[in-house]
């Protein structure tokens, strides 16, 4: 399968007063057509910032110093601003975490739809609302002709975020990058936009990159899940591998300080310290001060991703042993 | 067990008032409108235990929260603690640093321009419990140590810490005054998952060696179900079921705790997908008539869009469970 967006040995710096910070390190990451790829990390992990560099929207003084993101093989990453404007919508789609912010409170949805379709693609007014009307009916909006006069405030969290779907999708991308989508709801409400986005994007082969600190969201999401440390990719595989079979022992101390709902342990796993902050990144591997695995070399040498078991972890002594049984 | 219960809860009730200015109400026509975050809701927890309230935003257990520490005055129903009447607004010192609380927002329930032991001393000194400055910082030393800082961290402000280090400090904020309750209001939900396991191993140690009481609010049934012994499910301002925690996540009878939990993805099956529920929780300013729950419910019929449902016990394996819902008093659910 060939990769729809390739992002390769990515790098993103932050100059500040006391020296250069680097926020992404070395992320490689592909997506295939129609595949949907879950990056998950804690915060400040640079999951976010990584969808921020795809779709051209680094906040500066964040600069990509190294390294390319290819769309079907076409550089973006240093495409003009006219360029990536029509770009991003068009071809890469965005949603974000806060449907409240995402949405323009003055302007009615159905403006803010018909104008975003009308940027991408020629179709007239009449042509417009009446796309605008098909999408709102996907995301299941009940009553989709008459809501499109209506303001964002006038609708509830789980249906705002259905709007802002719909807007992200309705000129047909062939990339969305979803930024925590579910965060802000509640756990109900996150079942239905999940299953939402799930069935949207298998019907229009949308591939979906999906951001998001919740294992959960991406075990039942994901074909495949990178797991980011400190800036980089620290492991690299097929969903179940890698939430069932961790090679990264950070990623098996995450997934071993998540409370189980189907059984009690009296006391969590956890992984002591915190991670590192970007300007004193040990040397070598950036986690080698919390594991317990870390030899002379993981002090020294930075591990890069290498196949271990089923995944790819960048790690020089890999967990081998399955996390349960 | 009523003569045990540290903290008891009886027909409490909470209303805002959520008017338009007099004002406007008199040029419109309007009457005052009310928002009934707490209805009927009853429960004790025992000395040394944990119970903990779970639901959706908007089910009323942040205002639970605030009433069992007196913050907001109850519009009906008793709090009692250890045997005495709380009532808010009346100074009752000798009662209120026996309780304390622990917020969600590490990076807003700090102030910002304390240093860290001024910020921990606060209630040692509001409560005059020690003079001496010696003595004072001692005390506060040991409370960093006990929560895995360090005494020398004291000299700091909240902002060179990271959020789990925040929360540390405001549990020791908590601790200062030696109480022996503790509401914790979403305690973690600000934090990644690692650090979130860190704080909880945390408050079971100190829960441990110092014999504390808590009140555990949480949207996070997994969370949830790691700290209590005792777990009310609540919706829209009401506890749906209620009983000890193994009990009902070993057998969930009321059909929104089964919503709730089915809500959850799997970490174990990969891939499954949820079975997504319709519908949102309803505005609270105009709930549903009869069972609130009975819009989005699986098994209403007439007699629950009409007629609330009272709570009734069943008894378990693992001990009674209180549950409100028509279709499991007829054993519909069941059918």
């Amino acid at each position: 399968m060939a990769a729809l967006l390739e992002v390769d040995r990515l790098c993103v710096e932050f100059p500040t007063r006391r020296g250069v910070l680097r926020a992404l390190d070395h992320v490689s990451l592909s997506i295939a057509a129609g595949e949907v790829l879950g990056v998950v990390g804690e915060s400040g992990a640079g999951k976010s910032l990584t969808g921020a560099a795809i779709i051209g929207l680094l906040e500066p003084p964040g600069r990509i110093a190294k390294g390319e993101i290819r769309l079907e093989g076409r550089r973006i990453d240093n495409l003009p601003p006219s360029e990536m404007r029509r770009l991003r919508g068009r071809r890469i789609g965005a949603i974000f975490q806060d449907p409240l912010t995402t949405l323009n409170p003055l302007y009615t949805i159905g403006r803010q739809l018909v104008e975003t379709i009308q940027t991408h693609l020629p179709l007239s007014d009449a042509d417009a609302r009446a796309r605008a009307v098909s999408w709102l009916e996907q995301v299941g909006i009940p009553g989709a002709a008459d809501r499109l006069f209506s303001y964002p405030h006038e609708f509830s969290g789980g249906m705002r975020q259905r709007v802002v779907i719909a807007l992200a999708l309705c000129a047909e991308p062939q990339l969305v990058i979803a930024d925590e989508p579910t965060t802000a709801l509640d756990v109900s409400v996150q079942a239905q936009i999940i299953a939402l986005l799930k069935r949207l994007t298998r019907e229009h082969g949308t591939s979906v990159m999906l951001v998001t600190h919740d294992m959960g969201v991406i075990a039942e999401t994901a074909d495949r899940v990178a797991v980011m440390y400190a800036g980089r990719v620290a492991e690299l595989g097929p969903v179940a591998s890698v939430i069932q079979e961790p090679a990264h022992p950070y990623t098996a101390g995450l997934m071993a300080s998540i409370p189980a709902l189907d059984r009690r342990v009296t006391r969590l796993a956890q992984i002591d310290g915190s991670m590192p902050r970007l300007n004193a990144m040990p040397p070598g591997c950036a986690f080698h001060p919390r594991c317990a695995r870390a030899v002379a070399q993981c002090m020294a040498e930075q591990p890069g991703l290498m196949a271990a078991g089923r995944t790819e972890a960048a790690c020089w002594v890999p967990v081998k042993e399955a996390l349960h049984g | 067990m009523a003569e045990a219960a540290l903290l008891e809860i009886r027909g409490l009730g909470h209303e805002f008032d959520v008017s338009r200015p007099w004002l406007q109400r008199a040029l419109r026509g309007e009457r005052r409108r009310f928002l009934r975050a707490v209805d009927e809701v009853s429960f004790a927890i025992p000395r040394g235990q944990t119970l903990s309230l779970v639901g959706e935003s908007g089910c009323g257990k942040s205002t639970i929260a605030r009433l069992a520490v007196g913050l907001y005055r109850p519009s009906r129903g008793s709090i009692h603690f250890d045997g005495t009447g709380i009532v808010a607004g009346q100074a009752q010192p000798a009662l209120r640093r026996r309780m304390n609380m622990i917020f969600q927002d590490p990076y807003a329930s700090l102030n910002p321009r304390w240093r860290v032991s001024d910020i921990i001393a606060e209630p040692i000194r509001v409560f005059g419990l020690m003079k001496d400055r010696a003595q004072i910082a001692a005390r506060v030393g040991g409370l960093l140590s006990q929560v895995g800082l360090t005494p020398a961290d004291g000299t700091k402000f909240p902002h060179e810490f990271s959020g789990g280090q925040r929360q540390r400090i405001s549990i020791a904020r908590a601790l200062s005054s030696e109480p022996e309750f503790l509401v914790c209001d979403e305690p973690t939900s600000a934090l990644d998952v690692s650090v979130q396991a860190q704080i909880l191993n945390l408050m079971k140690d100190l829960q441990a060696r110092l014999g504390l009481t808590y009140l555990f609010i949480s949207h996070n049934l997994a969370v949830v179900r790691h700290m209590s012994d005792q777990l009310g499910v609540m919706y829209l301002g009401r506890i749906v079921e209620m009983g000890p925690a193994e009990a009902i996540f070993a057998a969930p009878r009321h059909p929104y705790t089964r919503l709730l939990l089915e809500a959850i993805p799997s970490l174990s099956e990969p891939g499954r997908a949820r079975v997504p529920v319709g519908g949102e929780v309803p505005s609270p300013i105009a709930p549903p008539p009869g069972c609130t729950f009975h819009p989005r419910c699986p098994l209403a019929n007439a007699r629950c869009r009409a007629e609330v449902p009272q709570p009734l016990t069943l008894q378990t394996a693992h001990g009674a469970v209180d549950i409100a819902c028509h279709a499991v008093a007829e054993g519909r659910d069941r059918a």
